[in-house]
């Protein structure tokens, strides 16, 4: 009887995290091995989120963690306790990417799909830190997402036509305001 | 001027417009399900134990300590698979001569490369699994491991797989006659000697796949990871000993494949047997470091070439050996000599010349097997002639672009056999070669080069004309013996409410497949496409059929979508002739209505013949049944391939100090006959294109001595990135083949089949002024630098 509660014991060695994931509070009982995309993808079904490489060079893991994108495949879940984290399925609901998803639909910038969360969080970013980057820099920027399908062009004009179209419609707000 | 209405100039006409593919929103918003996602009741995980040695013998396998841990369910040896599943052999009778060890899920007694799978553990997780595969101790004995192509091919060198006679597994050989009297008469005869490097497909998505026995029933269902699950359907069922009915092969959303997933691999075969011998689900996704050890290679040729011209510039002759090494086995059901083969078929296609001789050497090694991938053949065919051409043509004394215009077959002298047997139906170089020169802007961009090259800015700009094979007849794989349909099946129906469902045997993996049949099927039946759903990739739901690879989708199964589609119309249009009183010849259907064909007038929806039909049979006439139900399958007759053709070019620079490589532009005019969806083509050349860039200039599985490879992670192998591709301009010529109703061809390989040929030729223009010459593939910084004596 002993024995076998000692091997309970070892089978349970997992550790509880709290995280707000997608907006919502979480709690999780992982191993200290797992990483975060196991932890997202396993525990919490967000499947969305992927593993290409598990070694931060494809960027299919990439999600948010507090505001960043990070790749859920370097990082340990027990290091993003407490930290708020958002993935496609999150950053879908709220519409905050829905221009850029229209935008790579429109242009079909993606094929088999398995890369697109990734760029898609990636262009988020770097969307979100320069208002209208040049051709150059989103491929620059897109440089550590692999994708094998698209041959990149649909997606770096998709992204610089989502540029424009924000940039626009940030000019047009400003004119709105000021009249 | 508008051109000539056609039968498929009409409203509703989807063929030929670019509209996005409506499966694609749930991917953009992360709710693709692959493969890797699933996860069902009671379901286990599988890793696997892989041999350290390129070449050993199996001394003795310790599991003991494995099978005490806790959450351990299965360990399993070769022989223990062995007992439920019989071997394979990948050969096919129509390669003559042609041999192959059998192979099994996990070796008996002896591993053949670094990397292959010998013990399999299943676990309540892939975590628990990994560490019992770190508590299995395995003896082995060395064995001399036989690595280099070169060394594989020498008399006396030891065996990869010691109970044959030699490395051998095929040779071949083409001769047209007369070439060596050609050789003797011509004017200049230019010879060369080509390396070209393994590569592998890195689908983003690793392999995957789950297995599910169910013993009480007897029944297999596998979610696989594949393109062709019929062939799996089949292979499972047969070295399973499953009656086939009792075996479903369902292919999900696949995280790309590129001919990667249709290749039998041991840890997938493993798989089905763990399952059957757990009676549970067993999950098995290869991680990074795995597939590059057990995914397919490609390519690894060495390529001896001559070409005979005359004075004035045409091409008499060629005469070329290709040897190429494919690993220890040949891959089943498509063995690993289909490349090879293609290689020298190939060679010389798009032009006008009639002696031709070839000999083809495969040979066995101590690696992991190459196989098809993705342009099978072409960009060595491609690369070797199109090098050819331009040493030709700067020994006649011609412009690249006019050398090609000299010597490429004439858009008006099809239909025509080649000298390796190919047969023609129609190609359009010459147009290519037009709309080309006018895309590049060709004269500007050699003046531009001149100019710059005084600067001391070494630019290249490449030429690559290219002959795709496409839509496969049974003549490809059906006459060796291999159970791999030419054929597809579509179930068509028009649903109780007006709608149509489309289940066919074409698979998807994100080039669009599931987006052109439904535009087929709403263009032949006059619907809006919304309201036409296609299913793929299930072999439960939809007809048996060779589903996608070697560019058939399309055209192969765009035409059955087709057909099918005219059927289930002409039944729609039957019982609306009995319900208005006219005849069926008099009515059409536009935009979901059926309307009297000379006036257009609606007369009545097709959801009201719905209606009737599943409903109210009563108040059709007696003896009417309604089969608003039709299942078809189309078989390609006529010419035994569609050859598609077109050229490629491109602009680079090389920095002769370091000698990297910028690609500043890439050009593309493609004829792949009927254009369905022009967008969804043009992506599958972009995507094609920057496969064959990174073939040309970065990706290379590098080994050791000892067979190890030494590159084996996305670190480490380098694939091509945004940040290093050119922008893509692409033109289309449209010739149509007259085999089908559709006139559809394939364009996925296109891309890939010119595009490393082009840098090639390219990197080799820019480096004209040194004397410096370069014929190895990939093209890193080191090689320029050693053809420019500066490393």
């Amino acid at each position: 009887m002993s024995s076998i509660m000692s091997d309970l014991d070892e089978a349970d060695a997992t550790v509880r995290v709290r995280f707000v994931v997608n907006g919502r509070k979480t709690a999780c009982d992982v191993a200290p091995r797992d990483t975060l995309v196991d932890c997202l993808r396993t525990q919490l079904e967000l499947t969305g989120t992927h593993a290409g490489c598990e070694m931060g060079a494809c960027g299919a893991c990439l999600v948010q963690l507090d505001g960043r994108a990070v790749h859920a495949c370097l990082m340990f879940a027990v290091q993003a306790d407490g930290a708020r984290i958002d993935t496609i399925e999150g950053l879908s609901e709220s519409g905050v990417i829905a221009d850029l998803q229209a935008e790579f639909h429109r242009r079909n910038a993606l094929q088999c799909g398995f890369c697109t969360p990734g760029m898609l969080i990636n262009a988020h970013e770097l969307l979100s830190n320069v208002a209208r980057p040049s051709r150059e820099a989103i491929r620059d920027a897109l440089s550590g997402n692999f994708c094998r399908c698209t041959g990149y062009e649909a997606i770096v004009d998709a992204i610089a036509a989502v540029a424009e179209a924000r940039a626009a419609k940030a000019a047009q707000g400003a004119e709105g305001a000021s009249s | 001027m508008t051109a000539p209405l056609t039968p498929l100039d009409r409203p509703n006409s989807y063929i030929g417009r670019s509209v996005p593919r409506p499966n694609a929103k749930r991917l953009l918003a992360g709710r693709g399900r692959y493969v890797t996602d699933i996860r069902l009741p009671r379901m286990l995980h599988a890793a696997f134990l892989r041999s350290p040695h390129a070449h050993a013998r199996i001394i003795s396998i310790d599991a003991d300590a494995a099978r005490a841990l806790a959450g351990v369910h299965l360990i399993a040896t070769g022989a223990d698979l062995a007992r439920i599943c019989t071997p394979w052999t990948g050969t096919l009778d129509h390669f003559k001569g042609m041999t192959s060890e059998p192979q099994l899920p996990l070796p008996l007694d002896r591993v053949v490369w670094a990397g292959q799978a010998v013990v399999a553990v299943v676990a309540d997780s892939r975590a628990l699994a990994e560490d019992a595969l770190e508590l299995i101790s395995v003896d082995y004995e060395e064995l001399p491991a036989v690595v280099d192509l070169d060394e594989a091919r020498q008399p006396g060198t030891p065996r990869a797989n010691p109970a044959s006679q030699s490395n051998i597994c095929f040779r071949t050989q083409l001769d047209s006659g007369g070439v060596d009297e050609v050789f003797v008469a011509a004017a200049h005869v230019i010879e060369q000697q080509f390396s070209f490097g393994r590569h592998t497909p890195v689908t983003l998505e690793p392999r995957a796949i789950v297995a599910d026995y169910e013993p009480d029933s007897g029944m297999l269902t596998v979610h696989h990871a594949t393109q062709t699950p019929y062939q799996f359907q089949d292979l499972y069922s047969r070295h399973y000993n499953i009656p086939e009915a009792r075996v479903r092969v369902i292919a999900p959303d696949i995280g790309g494949s590129f001919g990667m997933k249709l290749h039998v691999y041991h840890e997938d075969m493993a798989v089905v047997g763990l399952s059957m011998m757990l009676g549970r689900p067993v999950k098995y996704v290869a991680d990074r470091i795995e597939s590059f050890v057990s995914d397919i290679h490609a390519r690894d040729h060495r390529v001896q070439a001559r070409m005979a011209i005359d004075a004035d510039g045409k091409i008499l002759a060629m005469d070329v050996h290709d040897a190429t090494a494919i690993g220890a086995f040949s891959t089943y059901p498509r063995t690993s000599v289909v490349e090879g083969n293609q290689v020298i078929r190939l060679i010389g296609a798009p032009y006008d010349f009639t002696s031709y001789r070839a000999a083809l050497e495969v040979v066995f090694q101590n690696k992991v097997q190459t196989s098809q991938y993705r342009a099978v053949g072409h960009p060595i065919a491609c690369a070797v002639t199109e090098r050819m051409v331009d040493i030709a043509a700067s020994r006649a004394g011609f412009d690249p672009l006019a050398m090609r215009d000299r010597n490429v077959i004439a858009d008006d002298a099809y239909p025509l056999v080649s000298p390796t047997g190919y047969k023609f139906e129609a190609l359009s170089h010459q147009a290519c070669l037009r709309r080309l020169r006018e895309i590049m802007d060709y004269d500007a961009l050699r003046g531009e080069q001149a100019e710059l090259r005084r600067r001391g800015v070494h630019r290249g700009i490449g030429i690559a004309t290219f002959v795709e094979i496409t839509n496969p007849s049974p003549a490809f794989y059906g006459v060796g013996g291999a159970r791999i349909s030419s054929q597809d099946g579509a179930t068509i129906s028009l649903t109780p409410t007006g709608e149509v469902r489309c289940a066919i045997s074409v698979t998807e993996q994100g080039q669009g497949t599931e987006a052109i049949i439904g535009q087929i099927v709403a263009d032949q039946l006059g619907l809006a496409q919304e309201h036409v759903k296609v299913i793929t990739g299930d072999t439960e739901v939809t007809p048996h059929g060779g589903a996608t690879w070697a560019c058939r989708g399309a055209g192969i199964g765009g035409e059955t979508a087709l057909q099918a589609a005219r059927r289930l119309k002409a039944n729609i249009l039957a019982i609306a002739a009995l319900v208005l009183q006219e005849q069926a010849a008099a009515l059409d259907i536009v935009d979901g209505q059926v309307v009297s064909a000379a006036s257009r007038q609606p007369r009545l929806d097709v959801a009201e013949i719905a209606r009737i039909a599943y409903f109210r049979s009563d108040t059709l006439p007696p003896g009417t049944q309604a089969q608003l139900t039709v299942s078809h399958h189309f078989a390609p007759q006529g010419y035994p391939f569609a050859f598609t053709n077109g050229i490629q070019g491109c602009s680079l620079e090389v920095d002769v100090d370091t000698g990297f490589v910028k690609l500043l532009k890439h050009y593309v005019v493609e004829d792949c006959g009927r254009i369905i969806n022009p967008m969804l083509v043009d992506e599958q050349l972009r995507g094609g294109v920057v496969q064959g860039l990174g073939a040309a200039l970065f990706e290379e599985c590098r080994y050791g001595e000892t067979g190890q490879l030494l590159n084996g992670s996305l670190a480490d192998y380098l694939v091509p990135m945004a940040m290093e591709m050119p922008d893509i301009v692409i033109d289309h010529v449209e010739t149509p083949t007259a085999d089908t109703i559709l006139g559809a061809k394939g364009c996925g390989e296109a891309g890939t089949a010119a595009a490393s040929a082009c840098v090639l030729n390219a990197v080799n223009d820019a480096l004209t002024p040194f004397g410096a010459s370069i014929n190895t593939i990939p093209i890193t910084p080191a090689r320029i630098l050693k053809a420019l004596n500066r490393y």
